[in-house]
């Protein structure tokens, strides 16, 4: 991998502040499960809806060439801002709540530090397109228990059996609700996010790697 | 000023209706990222007057700056109309854009560890 500075490249006149970086970060989950709340939480900006607009080309359909039988659907996306020191601006998207649009998070992903899986213990089975998603890519991730009122309380490692995640995949808890929470919960997940790198390098670099016996 | 533009990353900027097939397009040829960052320049504000409404809108809401995805939520635009309106106006040296250094991975350990102080600072 190399290791190129992140300073991103800016177009036009260099302005005399430094350029800013963007970075975001995938807040998923199902239905309900308290997206939305959970990037309001802690965005600076009242949380913003767009509408991305898809064409049936967009599913990875390769024959483009009947441009006139191509259907239009409409996403809307969630999302938050936090500027962070260093002219950093994380962006947090929530993404879109039905599971057939699930297309839509290819190109929400693409560069993300990684994602969140918001989790609702009683509707648990809401995940599952979430968490396959994010594995099936590798792409780092972290389970993010949301508890509601009157849900009952399970153990993480109940949800973990119940998910069927990996024993080193985070899961934690969080209130959605409590900006403490959300924010402790973005730390775990770029903490994860630069462990995954960081073996991801000891496994592809040192050559004594290869020869070491345990 | 305006080859700049054309480096090996940025790729062409195209109608939205023409990207939206993008995802199964070499990387190469993709349109603005949601994230990438806009802002108004000395050059756009001096032409506030002249632009045409929806240009105007975009001028004035990048004088502090905004990514395609807010000002497509903020101007009600879709976000494919969004890139091709911020295209144009970069062409035409109204805003400047700063896009992800590594759009199509992710962050490097540095821009990471710079996003984990910041999370803890704030």
């Amino acid at each position: 991998m190399d290791y190129r500075p992140s300073r991103p490249h800016t177009v036009g006149r260099q302005i005399a502040s430094p350029a800013p970086s963007p970075v975001k970060i995938i807040i998923a989950g199902g239905f309900g499960a308290g997206k939305t709340t959970f990037v309001g939480t802690v965005s600076e900006i009242p949380p913003l809806t767009t509408e991305a607009a898809l064409t049936s080309a967009s599913l990875g359909i390769d024959d483009t060439s009947q441009v006139g039988a191509k259907t239009t659907t409409t996403v809307a996306m969630d999302f938050g801002r936090i500027t962070l020191l260093d002219s950093v601006i994380l962006y947090l998207f929530g993404t879109p709540g039905q599971d057939r649009f699930w297309f839509m998070w290819d190109e929400l992903v693409l560069g993300a530090i990684g994602a969140i899986v918001l989790v609702d213990t009683r509707r648990l089975a809401d995940s599952f397109p979430a968490v396959d998603y994010f594995e099936e890519r590798d792409i780092p991730f972290l389970v993010a228990v949301n508890r509601f009122e009157g849900a009952r309380e399970y153990r993480l490692d109940e949800v973990r059996n119940a998910l069927d995640v990996d024993p080193r995949r985070p899961i934690i808890f969080c209130d959605a609700r409590r900006r403490e929470s959300v924010r402790q919960a973005l730390v775990a997940l770029v903490r994860h996010s630069l462990d995954v790198v960081t073996s991801e390098e000891a496994q592809r670099g040192l050559p004594r790697a290869n020869t070491r016996v345990d | 000023m305006d080859e700049e533009w054309y480096d090996d990353d940025a790729g062409p900027v195209v109608r939205p209706y023409a990207v939206t097939g993008g995802r199964t397009r070499p990387a190469a040829n993709r349109a603005l990222e949601l994230v990438a960052l806009v802002s108004t320049t000395e050059h756009g504000r001096a032409m506030v007057r002249t632009l045409d409404p929806e240009q105007r809108n975009i001028v004035l809401l990048c004088q502090s700056i905004q990514s395609i995805a807010e000002i497509s939520a903020q101007l009600n635009l879709p976000v494919g109309v969004a890139r091709v309106l911020v295209g144009d106006m970069i062409d035409a040296g109204l805003v400047r854009v700063t896009r992800p250094a590594r759009p199509s991975e992710r962050p490097d350990v540095a821009l990471m560890e710079k996003v984990l102080d910041g999370l803890q600072t704030l």
